[in-house]
């Protein structure tokens, strides 16, 4: 192996190893920080100085997914633990009740979180592709009022809101918050699809045009193949988007319809300040996220990247 | 194959006309040039003829049938693209055989029609390469594949040159008119070089300001341009124009200019005012004898010919003429003009006058 002076030699190469590790330590600190936190027993969790090595529990995990009550000694003796979660209860003192609300809350965020996701990028992409292919009167104009919702701070919105989904019928409901969140993403997605759908030469359709195919079947067969990378970073946008949503989500949803984000913090009250449970909780609600990203990652980075340079 | 006729076909986007009421017709089999400087309405002319937009007013037959209110797919045409629009997520083979595919053709045709494609462009050995990678000329050649596979009633190609190196591109030419010949397929070929109309097509319409100048053969209107723009468009150095005042009786064969009359082909009408004498370079002789006069400005060496140019009272002149023929710059040489070939113009419309000449040639 021969090295150029353009290349860097081994000593630089070491060294800006060092700086990409430690840049990426410091920025995944809180995020090990939290999943540690879900795996550490309640002492442990308040430890301070902070325990680094410490015996993994699945205490705050089993405390996330069940509610428990407090039992006399007499009746704990004579209900000995079936499972393993039931003893990590039981050396506390309680007994398992039932199952908590996390399952269905965490539910909610999934049915929420995608629907909403999944209208936004569809409705976006076709509107997206109306104002870049079509002659459509005052276009600039309507764009413009597209791009205009999104500059309001949610909150300034959130009482009109409100006093219009109670009369609707619409508060704590699934449908509500999916077209509620569709709202919000649609001008984000329509602009950024739109961004990608101009990219795409007009010339592949109309070859599909005169192959013999209908203006709807070259959109699908000839324009969406195309656009996959943008639609993929548009999705991976409008989730996350959703799916964090905090400040409507405490306000409209309060049961049958609440997400996890305003969730999550009310676990801290049950019983303690249980921070193993809470930080469980967030661990999980990370994950969705992180798979869909690391699913669409190659489209992701292809797709911020898009258009930048002119080829 | 069809004949294909286009009557009074007008386009305008909003207040802007394109193409303003235009008729020719292209003969079955035939290879048909639309010529003309960019934004004179050629590709629109060819995208309404494909489908691709739909004309304000007019109609569009191809092969006996209007078909200017359907929809491109259910034209039979096919079309080739300035910049291929080749499928970039198909392979080559995907690529020919999309249009089949549209058609529900068995699986076996399709392979079949598709290999067919690619030995006749000589394209077999890519035919399950990706898109991405290939050459401008194997693209190009893609491109015509999807074109002649499904055996189309023409071919309409929008400058299919104009995205390939000037070492390709003739290459390309010779292989299109090739493969033109041997199909037979009624062809419309848009471009903006003019050598390129002359060198392969049959017929060529020229266009300017969305206004066909004239169409027909090269030969005619090269030697017989209907108007001054179509002059001056075509050849290289294009016609000179000698700009004249006077009056013009029918069957005059000689026009007086700088007090030196020069010959005309016998004018069949009569006309008084400004007026253009048009004569091509290699049309214009330096002769001692001849009274008209001029001044070498410049010479441009071609190899066997050499391009002249002269001062004269009437405006500047090119003259092309052999090689070894001494000329000077500085000084006067005598002007001797071909007068079976000049077309005379009225300055103003930029009309040609009927002649002997362009009598059979020129349209209404």
């Amino acid at each position: 192996m021969s090295f150029s002076i353009t290349d860097p030699s081994p000593r630089q190469k070491a060294v800006a190893g060092a700086l990409v590790i430690a840049y990426a330590l410091i920025t995944m600190l809180p995020l090990i920080w939290i999943v540690s936190t879900g795996f550490k027993s309640s002492a442990d969790s308040i430890a301070y100085p902070p325990k680094i090595a410490f015996e993994p529990s699945l205490e705050g995990y089993v405390n996330l997914f069940t509610a428990q009550t407090r039992q006399t000694p007499e009746y704990l003796a004579e209900n000995p633990p079936q499972t393993w979660y039931e003893e990590i209860v039981h050396e506390k003192g309680m007994v398992i009740a039932g199952p908590s609300r996390f399952g269905e809350r965490f539910l909610n965020s999934v049915i929420i979180g995608f629907g909403s996701t999944f209208l936004s990028v569809f409705l976006g992409t076709l509107a997206a592709y109306a104002f870049s292919r079509y002659r459509i009167p005052l276009k600039d104009d309507l764009l413009f009022f597209i791009l205009s919702t999104r500059m309001m701070p949610p909150i300034a919105v959130a009482i009109p809101i409100f006093l219009m989904f109670r009369n609707l019928g619409l508060s704590d409901t699934h449908l509500g918050m999916i077209l509620l969140y569709t709202a919000v993403n649609l001008s984000l997605s329509v602009w950024l699809l739109k961004g990608f759908i101009d990219e795409i030469p007009r010339e592949y359709e109309e070859a599909a045009l005169i192959d013999g195919y209908t203006r709807f079947q070259a959109f699908r067969k000839v324009v969406l193949p195309q656009a996959a990378t943008g639609i993929a970073a548009t999705a991976i946008f409008c989730l996350i988007f959703s799916w964090n949503e905090y400040a409507f989500a405490v306000l409209l949803t309060s049961g049958t319809a609440q997400t996890a984000p305003p969730f999550i913090p009310t676990i801290i009250g049950v019983g303690g300040q249980d921070w193993p449970a809470v930080a469980a909780g967030a661990t999980l609600f990370l994950l969705p996220v992180m798979v869909f990203t690391i699913l669409l990652r190659k489209h992701l980075l292809r797709g911020i990247t898009f258009g930048a340079v002119r080829k | 194959m069809a004949e294909i006729v286009i009557r009074n076909v007008r386009k305008e986007f909003g207040s802007f006309t394109a193409v303003q009421s235009s008729s020719f017709k292209v003969e079955d089999g035939e290879f048909f040039m639309l010529l003309g400087p960019s934004g004179c309405g050629k590709t629109t002319t060819l995208r309404m003829i494909a489908g691709l937009e739909l004309p304000t007013s007019g109609e569009i037959l191809i092969g006996g049938e209007d078909v200017a209110r359907k929809p491109a797919s259910q034209r039979d045409i096919a079309f080739v693209f300035q910049m291929f629009a080749l499928y970039p997520h198909l392979n080559v083979r995907k690529n020919i055989a999309y249009p089949l595919v549209s058609q529900g053709m068995s699986r076996a045709e399709v392979r079949r029609k598709v290999e067919e494609a690619a030995r006749i462009l000589g394209i077999e050995d890519i035919l399950d390469r990706p898109v991405g990678g290939l050459s401008g000329g194997d693209r190009q050649r893609v491109a015509l594949g999807r074109a002649i596979v499904r055996d189309p009633a023409c071919f309409l190609m929008d400058e299919p040159l104009g995205a390939l190196d000037a070492e390709f591109r003739e290459r390309m030419a010779e292989e299109l008119r090739a493969l033109h010949d041997r199909m037979g397929a009624t062809t419309i070929y848009v471009t903006h070089d003019q050598l390129e109309a002359m060198q392969m097509g049959d017929k060529i319409v020229v266009m300017n300001h969305g206004v066909i100048e004239q169409f027909g053969a090269p030969q005619d209107i090269y030697d017989k341009p209907a108007t001054l723009f179509v002059a001056e468009f075509i050849g290289s150095p294009p016609m000179n124009f000698l700009r004249f005042h006077g009056a013009l009786p029918p069957g005059a064969t000689q026009a007086t200019l700088h007090h030196v009359p020069l010959g005309l082909p016998a004018l069949r009408e009569a006309f008084e005012g400004d007026m253009v004498y048009g004569i091509r370079p290699e049309h214009v002789r330096l002769s001692d004898a001849a009274p008209y006069r001029g001044e070498v400005l410049a010479t441009e060496y071609l190899g066997t010919t050499q391009v002249v140019t002269l001062a004269t009272a009437n405006g500047e002149v090119k003259a092309r003429i052999p090689a070894d023929q001494p000329a000077r710059v500085g000084e006067s040489v005598g002007l001797d003009f071909d007068g079976r070939t000049t077309t005379v113009f009225d300055a103003r419309s930029g009309r040609a006058l009927r002649s002997a000449l362009n009598e059979g040639v020129l349209h209404g």
